[in-house]
This record gives C-alpha cells, structure tokens and sequence, in this order.
C-alpha cells in the first residue's frame, strides 16, 4: 500500500505572494500540500492542527505598509479569534508544542519575529525580541547569497547541510536585537541558523555578501526547539538547477536545488517522528 | 477624537530613511545637512478607548525594538527645520488604509462614518539651511504639490508651538451632486470654449455630430420617454467625451490620410487596419495550422497559444502624462494598471511577468526645467520606485526593461509597462479566450470605492501636457487591494461564476461597462449604488473615475449568491450596478432619475473620421568628417559610460525577477551575475519544460532620419534579443507601442503633417517587416500626444516605437546566456557591418548625425535568427549576444567582462562593407548581428548551419582579463583589462545614486 504523504500548508492572501513555488516546493518534498487564504483560516483557526507542517511564505502581507508583515502581526496578537477569548498566535504556539514544524521565508519570517515566535529565547513566545528593519543600503534588493550554517544550531531545516547559495529579495532584512542581552542569548542558545557568508563560506558582515547590515550577519534563525525556522532568503526560489544564476557557465547538481534540500529536511523530521 | 500618534528611531538605532535623504540633498541640491531625521506620524480620527490608542503607540504602529511613540506630544530630535508632509484631501493613502485596518482588527469594531486614518512624515533637518533652501528640498525632494500638502517650522518655533500641530485631510465636499444640461445649439466659438473648460477634448467636427445626434426627431422623443429634456446631460456628454477620446478610439490610427512624398500622393484609409491588423491577418493567413494566434486587437490584451495546457495573454501599455505629472503615483498605476489588462483579457489570466521600459531625459541633466516639469533624475527614481511597488507588491517578476535617454523625453517621460499572463485553455468546457456577457447579466464592480481620482484622465492624455492640465488627473495605484481583488477573481474563474469580465482603465465604469454592453447592445446602471470614498460625487464624476484597483464582470443571475458570498469570504468588496440589456441604450440612472440614455449605435459608431495631411521630406545634415580617434581604449570606455549602453543595474536589482519561481534567464547574468540579458527567460508552467522568452526593441534615436528604418530597426532588436536568448523565430509575437508627437496639423502645430508622415512610414515598416519575418502584432497601444506646451516653450519627444516580443520555446534548459564561457573558444561576429553611424551612440556623443542610419535587410537578418536558433538548438553556442547600442566593441565588451575572460580579437576577419576606420567598425550600430561563441571543435558544424549567412570568426577567448582587439591593418588598437571596461560601463548610474 502507498505511504500517507503527511499534509502541510501553505498560507496566501492579503498580500502574499510566493504561494505557489512554496508548494510546489513542499510536494516535491514529499507534502501533500494545501494552499489556504488567511481569511478563511481565520473562520476555523483550529484547522490547523490538520497538518504537520505550515508554510509563511514571502510576500508583502498588507503592503508591509505599517513595517513588514506587522500589520498581520498586530491582528494575530490582539485580534480576539471567533467566540473565544484566545488568539491566533496562541494557537500557533500550541501546534508548535506538538511537536510540529513552521517555516517562516522571507515576509514570514519578519510575521513569525514581529509575532514574537522567533526567536523566543528561554521559551519566551509572543514576545518580540529582534526586529527585521531597512536594509542599510535603503533599498530593496534581488540578488543571491551564500549561506553558512552553524553546525550548533537545532535547527531541523538545516540537518546535513554546511554551506548554501540562495536568492534573497528583500528591502527590510536587517535583523536587529533589542539588546546585547538578546544577542547573547540567542547566540548562546543556539537561535542562529544562517548567516551571510563570502564564496567560500567565511561568515561576513560586508555588502553585499551581506546584503543588509544585519547583526552577526544573521540571515536566519529558529526557536529552542529548533522547529520553528524563518529565513530571509528563499529556499523555494532555487528547488530546480535552472534557477541557479550561472546554470548556464557552472557545473550546477541537476538533482535539485539548495533550497529544496531544506524541504526535504522538513519532510524527513515530520517522517521519523510522526 | 484625532489623535496624532509620532513614530520615530530610538537614539541609537541607525535611521537609514534620514542617512538616504541625507545623501539625497547633497547630491540634488548640493546642500550639506549635518543631520536628517525621518518620524512617521499618524493621525488617527476616530473614537477609540484609551487602550486601543496605548497599543497604537507602543505596538501597532511602532516596532518596539527600534521605534518610540508619543501620543498627542512633539517628537524632539535635535535639527534646525522640521517639514512635514502629507496627501491633499482625498489623495489615496495606502498605509492610512491599512493603519485603519489594524484599528477596527485591534478595537473588535469598525470605524464609523466619517472616521479615518490619515499619514505624513516629518523630516528633522540640521544644518546650515535658510527658508529658500528648506522650500527647495520640500518641494525638490519630499512633497510633490499636486498630491501633498506641506508644513515647515523653525526647530523654535517647532519648539513654541508644541509641534507641528493638528491637520485632518479629510474630503469635504459642500457642493451636492447636480445634473447639469447644456443647449448645445450655441455659438460654436463658445462651445468650443465650454470644451476647453470642461476637458472634453472633442473637436470641432465631434461637437457637430453630437449635436446633430442631439437635434434629431427620433432621438428628442426616445429621450423624453425616458425622462430627459431635449438637452443633452453633462453625463451624456461626458460619456461621448471619454469614449471618442483619442486614448479609447485611436482617431489617428483610423483616420483618413492624404500621404504625400516627392510630390507622389497616396491615400490610407486607416493606419490601424491597413499596417496593423493587415499585417496580422496576412502572417495568420500564411501560417494557417501553425498559427499561434488565439484572439488578436479585440480584447484587453494579445492571446496567443503556449502548450497543450495553457495560453498567454500579453500586453503593453503606457502611462506617459500620470507619470510625469507624479513619477510615483503615475508609474505605479501604470504597472498595476496594466497587470488588469491581461487579468481581464478572456475568461482572466494569471499574471506571470512585468517588463517595463522608461524613457528619460539624461538624469544629469543641467540648466532651468520649464515651468510644471520635474527634474529627469527625480522622476527616473519616482518612476524606478513606483515600479518597484507596483510589481514587487504584486507578487510578479519583472523579467525585462530598458532605459532609454534622450533630450525629448525632457517634456514627457514614456513609461512603458507590460504583463503577461497565463490561462488553462480551457475552463468548465470553455475555451478562456472568449468571453461574452449575456442578457439579463448583472453588472457586478469588484474592488476598490470611487473617488474624484484620475476624473478626465482618458481626454486628458489626448491632450498636450500645459499648464491648465487638471491636478485630479493623478491617480495612486495599491497593489495590494488589487492582488486581494485578483486572489479572489481566479477562484471566482475557475468556479465558472462569471460569463465576461473587464477591467477599469482610462474612462472607468463609461468606458469598461460600454464596451460589455456592445455584447447585448445595451445596460442599465443605477450609478447611486456605486460604492464611495466620500460624499459629494455627480453621476457624471461616479462614471468616469479612474479610481484604481477595480474590475467588472457580468454574472448570471443564478451565479449571483455564489459570486457575492465568496467575494464576503476573502474580504473584497463587489457591488452591483446593474444589468445588460438588448435596449439598444446605454442607460444610467441616479436614484431612479435617468442621467443618460445614448444609442449603443452613436456612442461606439457615431464618431466621425477624422481626415488628415502627411507630407515627408528627407532631411539631411551637412557636416564634416569626424577626425580618426587617438586612442580607442579611452574612446570604448566613453562608449561603454553612455547612459544608454551602460548598466542599469542600479534599477534592475531593486526588482523582484525570480518571484513564482520560474525563472530561467535572469536580467542579469555572467559570472559575478551583473551581466547584461538579451533577454529574459521564463518557465510559468513548474511541471513542464516550456517556456516563454521575452525581449524588447526600442530606438527613437534612428526616428530623425526616418521612422521606417526606426521601426525596423526596433523590430529587428527586439526579435534579435529574443532569438539571443534561445527564443524562437517561429513561435514568436509582437507587441507595438507607439508614442508618437502630435502628428495633426494645426496653427500651434506646423509640423503636424510631417510627423504623420514620420507615423504612415513607421507603419509600414511595421507591415513590411513584420510579413517578412512571420511575426504577428497581437496587440498595442498608442499615445498620440506627447508634447510639452507652455507659452514659447515646446518639448516633443523622439518617435517612439517600442516593440516587444514573446516566443515559446519547448525546453527551457536550452536557453542561451551573452556571457563568454571559457577561455579557448571561438569568438564569431555573425552578421555584416554598413558603415552605419547616423544616431549611433559613438556619433552622438561627439555631437554629430551621421545621416546614415542602419536599415534591416531583411531577409538575410531572417537567415541569420533562423541559424542562430538552430545552432543554439543544436548546442553549438555556448553564448550568444545580441549587437546593438555601442556596435560590436560594447557587445564584445559586455560578452568579455560579464564572463570574466578577455578576448583576442581581429577585425580584419568581420564581414563587412565600405568600411575604411577601425572606429567605424568599432561602433556602427548595423542591425541583425550577434557575438556568439563556440567550442573550436564545433567550428565545423557552426560553418555547416551559416553557409548562407555571412560570418566571421574574429578571435578566440583568454583566460585572462587582457580585452584586445587588432584594427583593419592589424594593428593592435584596443589593449585594455575587462575590469576597466566593467567599471567604466557600472559607473554611471552607481556613482548617480550612491
């Protein structure tokens, strides 16, 4: 009999715009994917603990127009679900407490730091910590990026990997603490999973390795469990060797892109530990 | 209760808004402030309790880990000057919209009548800066008066006054909607006057034929069944206005024209008909079983079919006048303006790539600008930005462009936009490329509320930009309105809950819900349920809004429970207006009272032909030889700094090009990916290898010897582009886009005739060459009127064309890059070279014509793609790279440094004809050429594809960076490094805007 291919979901609306190549990525993986429209989840908020996985995938959720996915950030903190007094933010905490996984890309992530889901260092959910801000350049950028891996992170996205290329299109990537005290815990504690790099892998705050100033050239991080993890750059933006800015001049692995790898990672955790 | 809530950085949080404005006054106006400042303020008018507005200070609406918030308090940053500056009444502010939003999701109610969110920022300046020079910046750099308002204090003042204090921008409009009549049976002098005044831009002829319309038995009785008095209403007039506008009916391309050349005399009897559509019809006709063409000049865009799945639809439009009026709202409504045409092109498509193309006066452009005029580099960053919003919001790639400079675009910049989108080809049975609205349809508006914006835009841009150019004409897009709208409209699609549907452009709801009509012959709107943002709209005001971010779609009355409920479900807001009748009657009505009652039949066939001179001349410079130059390695890198060969990548990184995932080609390329793309590659389908190849040609700079050789040249481009990046001649469409300076003769117009010769020529270039190639336009625009007019100052711009091109290819990795590979291969010019300089950029930059222009001959350049797309096919290329600005030392140039390898090369081995100077052969700008280069071992096989082609194999690849290049008597006379050429082909635009 054919294996049950565990189910995620990938969120759009409101501004989100990656949808599509983030599922794609998901059944390639191995998910049996759903798109679903925020709103509509918002009618049964609970539907989430249908799936094992749940995409925020990259976007400019409500035009970023009051800082990026901050608007959305704000609903999902005050906004009181349908007759409950909970919010949605709790009952994202408690998919994550059941052993489940999210990944936040690019505008999901600046949603999962603004909602205070990441990093949450010592456990400390729902509240906001570190920001994602203006690049320094002041400008929205596309261009690709070397990433290293902290071999010291729990991250689950990233096992077996070292060292990736990806493309980042972002105008407020900048991570920035609230504090030493944040970095030092976050630091500490394992929250760093990516950081820009140089070609050969050599961790670098210079633009444009560092496309945005970041602190400790964060390009992203997760949670204490290490199964929530948002990114800046996009995983789903290279899943197939043709993405690669040089296919055409370099020898590039046919078999799928970097960034698929970290999808097939999620697939794999959500496997062995079903 | 208005509270006034000032966002600003916390003190050692870097202010990268103020560093930007910063470098920003010193580079425009070469003032040194020591320090800027950037605080966002929101004014909140509303009741609220005060525990919403304590989560709104330190939470909503700041980032706490950078921000700090002060409700109804100053912010205080040390400065000298404070400036703030927000939207006039009734402008649309996106983030106030959703400012609001957070309020009503926060306070667990909605705001009430009249409540609202409105934004502005204040600038914190220090510095050495008097009155005069605040107002410089103010106006220079942070407000554009026709849509902002504002405020400026001393920090003393600033100080006495407790902050800047209070102001609610919100609409007020004491005047209550009216229906005015007019007795067209006047003094013409004085109607022609009344049209001036109210912006109608009808001619003289048009108010005859209306008024004859007017005067008829038949129509005064008809009229009066339904309610109206003899005299036409101003929404009857206005509706007539709008929809024989130049913009909507192309009166120049379907006029009536006496063409006159060295005394011979022919007669068009449209322009449209004769060159575009003839052209189409003809290659269709030649093609038969291997046409492409799905639905072609009748809808919002081109449909041409992509594989067994799915069709494109393409399109292209301009927004010229918007953008020069406000380079940031006008480009941004250009580019989501354009993305519904294709979304509402057949059953609708979803959008799967922008390509966008500005035509600028040079950004460092020195002296006094005319009154009215923004400065070029202000508006190539307005424009840049409103882009940048407008497709990165959207969640669409912009996958190609170009920036072209030129003096004429001084007046009016052109800003061209396109999308294309994707559909399955079949939905519910149907094939997408039809859609038609039935009897009995209800006339349905989705999307964003109507206000004063953009009023008069469609007879607006008929006219030259003066200086009683209405300020109302601006509107600002929000891309995120619109992708809610679309997000919601493709589910609707696929469900089968619409029978047609249309977007509203230029003329609104008179021009989107006219043309459906044409379907049933007839409708009826009740203009009254039309939602608003504010009150105080006439019908007339209500019908022809431009308001942005709106379509319409006709839906059967037993679809209309399930079309309203999910359009409730995902949070968009649709309203309906009416229904489609076979009245024979465009109808409206305003609580019940008939405001218009117009034949279908006179208000889309009524207008009368317009009847036009063109007479060409030949116009010939006489000048002197230019001297031989003395060092060609100086003289490339000039070549290679000019604004319209240099990198645009500056603009290009600021756009989202991967966005969906599909992309193959990438507008930059090469080894450290900032190489220039001939084209851009795209894969809409992630399950299939097919793909969609997109470039562009454009080269107004030929148009002042003569735009048939312009227009060829543009078509050529555009297809070599293409073919350069793996596309194919065979499965390939065009786009035309003209832009052209007012080609009617008048008294403040001599030149008229001329320039509609310049246009009867372009189109038959456009004919000509467009048969010969097998490449069919599916669709167009023109802009007819790009003229800048204030009293003795007149500005026109060049002649424009811009062709785009599509092609479908069957396996995207067999697409081609311009970028050398590797060292030891064999570089090969394919293509001879003229001595061809007349607009080239090597003459212009020494001041001079050159009267000879490059022609196409075309069916060698037809033998030349043929070749190259088979050996790319075949794998025989390894790059590939198309000549063209610059000539064949810039394409070498680019095909070295973007693959980080130099090249030895010899011009002696370039086919070529009657060329004696080695600069000459440098820099000759002939067409359908490439730089291409292959393995050594493939030298045979290439040989085998190009007998019949004429080619040369010039030199080989280097390991190194050494760039050299031998002259006709061999001598060596370009010897440099790919790094120089590199920095000197960046610089440009880097150094602009460091």
């Amino acid at each position: 009999m054919k294996k049950k291919r565990p189910k995620s979901l990938v969120l759009f609306g409101n501004g989100i715009n990656c949808e599509y190549e983030t599922a794609y990525a998901n059944r390639l993986a191995g998910f049996d994917t759903t798109i679903l429209h925020i709103d509509r989840l918002m009618e049964n908020p609970k539907d989430i603990h249908r799936y094992a996985f749940i995409n925020f995938p990259g976007g400019f959720l409500d035009g970023d127009d009051l800082g990026s996915a901050k608007a959305q950030a704000v609903k999902w903190r005050y906004q009181k679900l349908r007759s409950s007094t909970e919010r949605f933010v709790d009952e994202l905490i408690r998919f994550v407490a059941d052993g489940r996984i999210l990944l936040g890309i690019c505008n999901g992530f600046q949603l999962l730091v603004k909602t205070g889901l990441l990093p949450a260092a010592g456990g400390e959910y729902g509240r906001q910590t570190v920001t994602l801000t203006s690049n320094d350049s002041g400008r929205f950028e596309d261009r690709w990026v070397y990433l290293k891996i902290n071999q010291l992170s729990r991250c689950i996205f990233t096992r077996d990997m070292d060292k990736i290329y990806l493309p980042v299109r972002h105008g407020e990537g900048k991570c920035v603490a609230d504090g030493r005290e944040t970095i030092g815990k976050i630091k500490e504690g394992g929250h760093i999973v990516l950081q820009y790099a140089d070609e050969k892998g050599n961790v670098t705050g210079e633009y444009p390795s560092c496309p945005n100033g970041s602190t400790e050239a964060i390009a992203g991080l997760c949670d204490s469990s290490g199964r929530i993890f948002g990114l800046m750059p996009h995983p789903e933006g290279f899943i197939h060797y043709t993405q690669h800015p040089r296919w055409t001049r370099e020898p590039v692995e046919k078999s799928g892109g970097d960034g698929l790898r970290i999808f097939r990672n999620a697939y794999r955790f959500i496997s062995e530990n079903q | 209760m208005v509270y006034r809530i000032e966002v600003s950085c916390r003190e050692q949080v870097r202010d990268v808004a103020g560093e930007k404005l910063k470098k920003r006054i010193k580079a425009d106006f070469g003032i040194d402030v020591v320090a800027a400042h950037v605080v966002d303020v929101y004014t909140v008018d509303a009741d609220l309790s005060p525990g919403v507005v304590d989560v709104l200070r330190k939470d909503a609406f700041v980032d706490p880990v950078i921000h700090q918030g002060l409700t109804n308090r100053p912010t205080f940053i040390d400065a000298d000057w404070v400036i703030e500056v927000g939207f006039k009444p009734g402008v649309t502010d996106n983030v106030g919209r959703t400012a609001k939003e957070v309020i009503e999701a926060i306070a667990g109610a909605p705001f009430g009548n009249g409540e609202g969110v409105y934004t502005s920022k204040m600038y914190f300046l220090k510095g050495p800066l008097d009155k005069e020079g605040v107002v410089t910046i103010a106006e220079g750099a942070l407000a554009n008066t026709l849509i902002n308002r504002y405020a400026y204090k001393t920090m003393e003042q600033y100080r006495n006054d407790n902050g800047m204090g209070v102001y609610v921008p919100k609409v007020s409009i004491a005047a209550r909607p009216v229906v005015e009549t007019f007795d067209l049976n006047m003094d013409m002098e004085r109607l022609m006057q009344i049209n001036r005044e109210r912006t109608w831009a009808l001619s003289r002829d048009e108010l005859v034929t209306i008024r004859e319309y007017f005067n008829r038995k038949d129509v005064i009785e008809e009229r009066k069944r339904a309610g109206l008095g003899a005299q036409p209403t101003d929404v009857e007039i206005e509706v007539l206005a709008q929809t024989w506008s130049e913009h909507c009916k192309h009166k120049i391309f379907n006029a009536a024209i006496e063409y006159e050349e060295d005394g011979r005399k022919e007669s068009v009897d449209s322009l449209f008909k004769t060159y575009i559509v003839g052209s189409t019809e003809r290659i269709r006709k030649q093609k038969g079983k291997r046409d492409l063409c799905l639905s072609v000049f009748k809808d919002n865009a081109g449909i041409i079919r992509f594989n067994r799945r799915y069709n494109l639809a393409f399109k292209v439009e301009t927004h010229n006048t918007p953008s020069a009026l406000d380079p940031y709202g006008g480009a941004l409504t250009g580019i989501v303006g354009v993305n519904r045409d294709p979304f509402g092109t057949g059953k609708g498509a979803k959008l799967i790539f922008n390509t966008n193309v500005f035509c600028f006066a040079y950004p460092d452009h020195r002296g006094v600008m005319p009154p009215r005029l923004l400065h070029p580099k202000r508006v190539l960053e307005g424009v840049r930005e409103g882009v940048e919003h407008g497709g990165n919001k959207s969640g669409i790639p912009t996958i190609n462009g170009s920036l072209v400079f030129d003096d004429g675009y001084l007046g009016k910049p052109l800003v061209f936009c396109g999308t294309c989108g994707i559909m399955p080809r079949t939905i519910n049975g149907e094939p997408t490329q039809h859609k038609e609205a039935r009897k009995g349809d209800i006339i349905i508006m989705v999307g964003g509320k109507i206000g004063k914006d953009g009023i008069h835009g469609a007879t607006f841009s008929s006219e030259e930009l003066s200086e009683v150019s209405p300020t109302s004409a601006v509107q600002i897009g929000d891309p995120i309105t619109q992708k809610r709208m679309t997000d919601f409209l493709l589910i609707a699609r696929d469900r089968g809950l619409y029978t047609s549907i249309t977007d509203n452009g230029a003329g609104g709801l008179s021009s989107s819900v006219g043309e459906m009509a044409q379907d049933t012959n007839g409708c009826m709107i009740d203009l009254e349920k039309a939602p608003l943002k504010y009150q105080g709209l006439s019908p007339w005001e209500i019908l022809l809004s431009e308001a942005q971010e709106r379509m319409n779609v006709a839906v059967s009355p037993e679809r209309l429970d399930d079309f309203l409920a999910l359009s409730k479900e995902m949070n968009v807001t649709s309203t309906v207006l009416g229904e489609f009748t076979d009245s024979g009657k465009f109808h409206v009505r305003y609580k019940g009272e008939t405001v218009a009652c117009l034949d279908m039949k006179f208000l889309h066939e009524g207008l009368p032909k317009m009847n036009l001179k063109a007479r060409w001349e030949r116009k010939i410079v006489d000048e002197p030889p230019i001297p031989p130059p003395e060092d060609h390695n100086s003289l490339l890198r000039s070549v290679l700094g000019r604004w319209n060969v240099c990198s645009k990548e500056y603009v290009v990184r600021q756009y989202d090009h991967e966005v969906q995932g599909g992309s193959v080609v990438k507008p930059l390329t090469g080894k450290k990916n900032s190489g220039p793309s001939d084209a851009g590659v795209v894969r809409p389908d992630l399950d299939s290898f097919d793909g969609v190849v997109i470039s562009h040609g454009i080269c107004p700079k030929y148009s002042r010897f003569d735009t048939y050789h312009m227009v060829a040249c543009a078509i050529d481009e555009a297809i070599r582009n293409n073919i350069a990046g793996g596309g194919s001649l065979k499965a390939m469409a065009l786009l035309d886009n003209f832009c052209w300076s007012d080609p009617v003769s008048s008294e403040k117009n001599p030149e008229g005739e001329y320039k509609l010769a310049q246009l009867v020529r372009a189109n038959r270039a456009l004919y000509d060459y467009t048969t010969l190639f097998g490449t069919p336009c599916i669709s167009g625009k023109d802009s007819m009127k790009n003229d800048y007019i204030f009293n003795e100052i007149k500005i026109s711009v060049p002649q424009t064309v811009l062709v785009s091109a599509i092609s479908v290819i069957r396996d995207i990795r067999k697409a081609m890059t311009m970028d050398l590979k590797e060292a030891g291969d064999v570089v090969i010019v394919v293509g001879k070279t003229y001595p061809e300089l007349g607009g080239s950029e090597y003459f212009s930059m020494m001041g001079k014509s050159g009267n000879i222009a490059p022609k196409v001959r075309g069916s060698v350049a037809k033998k030349t793609f043929a070749g190259i797309e088979r050996a790319i096919g075949l794998g025989i290329i390894r790059s590939c790279h198309d000549v063209s600005d610059g000539g064949m030392a810039c394409a070498l140039a680019e095909s070295a440094f973007a693959g980080g390898l130099g090249i030895d090369a010899d011009l002696a081995k370039a086919p070529q004809i009657g060329i004696f100077r080695d600069d000459f052969l440098l820099f000759s700008e002939s067409q359908s050429r490439f730089i291409v280069s292959v393995k050594e071992k493939d030298l045979d096989r290439f040989q085998e594809i190009f007998r019949a082609v004429p080619y040369g194999v010039i030199g080989t690849v280097r390991a190194d960076g050494r760039f050299r290049i031998r002259g006709l008597d061999r001598d060596v006379v370009v010897d440099t490094e790919i790094d120089a050429l590199f920095d000197a082909w960046q610089r440009p635009l880097r150094e602009m805007f460091k």
